[in-house]
């Protein structure tokens, strides 16, 4: 019983203070969406809009063709994971679990078969009786997806359900997670701050910034074709050179960067080039060469870093202080003078702002 | 030598207890004695003070006034007072500052003034019976126990977890007699008990609120005194006491139980 969710035009205020602005979402059934992006990006605001703890000045909000708008959040329906846990103190780990069956009129014999039932999946049947108290920080966020997951939810949410555990744990959760969705299927939206737990976890993740969405696509889309240099910057993209083109020649463009150096760059490889853009290259994407007239971008090499498996040097270039990545086989000293290639492959074409 | 303990930290202990403890056994051994005055330690033992409280009728009505006044004044105090506590924390971001603050001006307010004013304003201005303005008198005065205790205890409450149930199909107000208060059950208890011997041991509000026919044991006891100076006065403290005491003992047992039943 997954259904996709749906929001649209989605704004909210906090007194007169705008924190989303016509945020538009589409999830489909079964799928895993994360929101993505620094604190007081609107994420969590978008959460708790859905869940109902807030209220939308303008928007509705949609699960499987029911208006939640203006549902009673205990009539939405959605499991909620918490990153506080958010355990009942006071109940064991059965009755934390059963508590939404409770809810649903569930009576003790079944309730208590379909809560075991879930405890186990989560491998936590042997601490049935225990208080939350004495749990450790994994095996409350157990419980409490084992508790979200229990009443078989139609939208299953996390509210940064891994920032309070350790960095092993954190990775060995997302996956099990991740793991107990798909064999769900339930449809789910993920809050966090975390670049790589949302890449690694989702089908999609919206990239936010000041209550809007300002990428929304499959993490491999967001990390190799950022649509603006917002995403771009947030994804790794170290350097955003700003080029205006001086010449076309078929697919072939030549272009120029502040201070006169020039690049010819392939549309056959990088996609079409407006007349006025921004190269945006991750240090990998941006080869340094120690040949001073190759043609690239002309450079004076600055600080070098040992990063295993390439050297990165700080640049200063007439374009700007930029980033690259040189060969292990010819480390470069500070002060050479080179030339920094873009890579057509790792570097992509932005529109300006 | 690192387990010793220094013998001026032994004695200052034991006169800690002993100021603790001094006036408690005075009073038990004076209620004791078999003499018409008050003194200590007893001379003979006798439990006839005792029975002389009843003797009295002025004291029979009075511990029942007291009584009724106190439970009534607490657990009005405590029906204003937990939801009071409960959004001024749950809202506390979204609420004014001094908002809280006002929870607290009784306290800041001299008893004997409240007693005055309350004379004053409501007992003479709108005519209201004696006990009706007592009952006013003693729910202010611990009103503001009652907030700040269940504050504190709302304090170190996670509002998450309120979300949580919630979010799992528990309406609002079922959630907040589920979840909430079982989580803030010592804080009630101890507000109900700090009430309670508030008002029951109050004489300054009841002085001014007390009139023919109607008063409360304090008052009666401070009545007594002024003419008689025999032990029924230590046995009808020390009765005040275990009254308090039984008090407690059942607030703690039964709000405990039902709060911990499911």
């Amino acid at each position: 019983m997954t259904q996709p969710l749906a929001i649209d035009n989605l704004t909210a205020h906090y007194g007169t203070t705008r924190v989303l602005e016509d945020l538009s979402l589409s999830v489909a059934a079964g799928e895993l969406v994360s929101l993505l992006g620094a604190s007081g990006c609107g994420k969590t605001t978008t959460l708790r809009l859905v869940a109902g703890f807030l209220e939308p000045t303008a928007g509705t909000i949609t699960l499987g063709g029911r208006d939640l708008t203006k549902l009673p959040a205990y009539r939405r329906d959605i499991g909620l994971v918490f990153q506080n846990y958010a355990l009942f103190p006071h109940l064991t780990v059965l009755d934390n679990v059963g508590f939404g069956l409770k809810q649903r009129g569930v009576a003790g014999a079944e309730r208590e078969k379909r809560a075991r039932a879930m405890l186990e999946r989560v491998g936590l049947a042997t601490l049935a009786d225990r208080l939350p108290g004495a749990l450790s920080g994994g095996q409350k966020q157990r419980v409490a997806l084992a508790r979200a997951l229990v009443i078989e939810p139609p939208l299953l949410m996390f509210d940064e359900p891994l920032s309070n555990l350790d960095a092993k744990l954190r990775v060995d959760m997302r996956v099990e997670i991740r793991q107990l969705q798909r064999a769900n299927g339930t449809t789910s939206v993920y809050v966090t701050h975390d670049q790589e737990e949302a890449f690694s976890i989702s089908d999609r993740v919206a990239i936010m910034h000041a209550g809007r969405i300002m990428q929304f696509d499959t993490p491999e889309v967001l990390y190799q074709k950022p649509a603006n240099a917002f995403v771009a910057r947030f994804v790794g993209f170290e350097n955003l050179i700003a080029m205006r083109v001086v010449a076309r020649d078929g697919a072939n463009v030549t272009a120029e960067a502040a201070g006169g150096a020039r690049l010819i760059l392939s549309q056959e490889r990088m996609g079409p080039i407006p007349d006025a853009f921004v190269l945006a290259c991750r240090a990998d994407g941006l080869a340094v060469s120690k040949d001073a007239g190759a043609a690239g971008l002309p450079a004076t090499l600055g600080l070098r870093t040992y990063l295993g498996r390439a050297y990165q040097y700080q640049c200063e270039s007439p374009a700007g202080h930029l980033v690259a990545n040189g060969a292990l086989s010819t480390p470069l000293e500070p002060g050479v003078a080179a030339s920094l290639v873009p890579v057509a492959e790792q570097c992509c074409v932005l529109g300006v702002e | 030598m690192p387990n010793r303990i220094h013998p001026g930290l032994i004695g200052f202990t034991i006169l800690v207890y002993i100021f603790l403890t001094g006036p408690l056994i005075i009073v038990i051994g004076a209620s004791l004695s078999d003499t018409t005055y008050l003194t200590f330690p007893p001379q003979g033992l006798t439990l006839r003070w005792f029975e002389n409280i009843f003797e009295i009728s002025a004291f029979r009505r009075t511990i029942v006034t007291s009584l009724q006044l106190a439970v009534l004044a607490t657990a009005l105090a405590l029906i204003v007072g937990i939801p009071a506590a409960y959004a001024l924390n749950r809202y506390r971001i979204q609420l004014p500052s001094w908002l809280s603050t006002l929870f607290v001006l009784p306290i800041l307010v001299p008893e004997i003034v409240l007693g005055f004013s309350l004379l004053k304003s409501v007992a003479v201005g709108f005519g209201t019976p004696i006990f009706a303005t007592l009952l006013v008198g003693h729910t202010l005065l611990v009103l503001p126990y009652a907030v700040r205790v269940i504050s504190a205890s709302l304090a170190s409450f996670d509002f998450s977890i309120e979300e949580a149930a919630v979010s799992l199909g528990s309406p609002p107000l079922k959630t907040f007699f589920t979840i909430v208060l079982p989580n803030v059950r010592s804080g009630v208890v101890a507000a109900f008990i700090l009430a309670f011997i508030t008002s029951i041991n109050d004489v300054s509000t009841s002085l001014f609120l007390t009139g023919p026919g109607i008063s409360t044991l304090p008052i009666q006891i401070l009545a007594h005194v002024e003419q008689f100076f025999d032990p029924t006065i230590a046995s009808v403290s020390v009765l005040l006491m275990f009254l308090t005491v039984a008090v407690m003992a059942i607030v703690e047992r039964t709000l405990g139980l039902t709060f911990l039943a499911k």
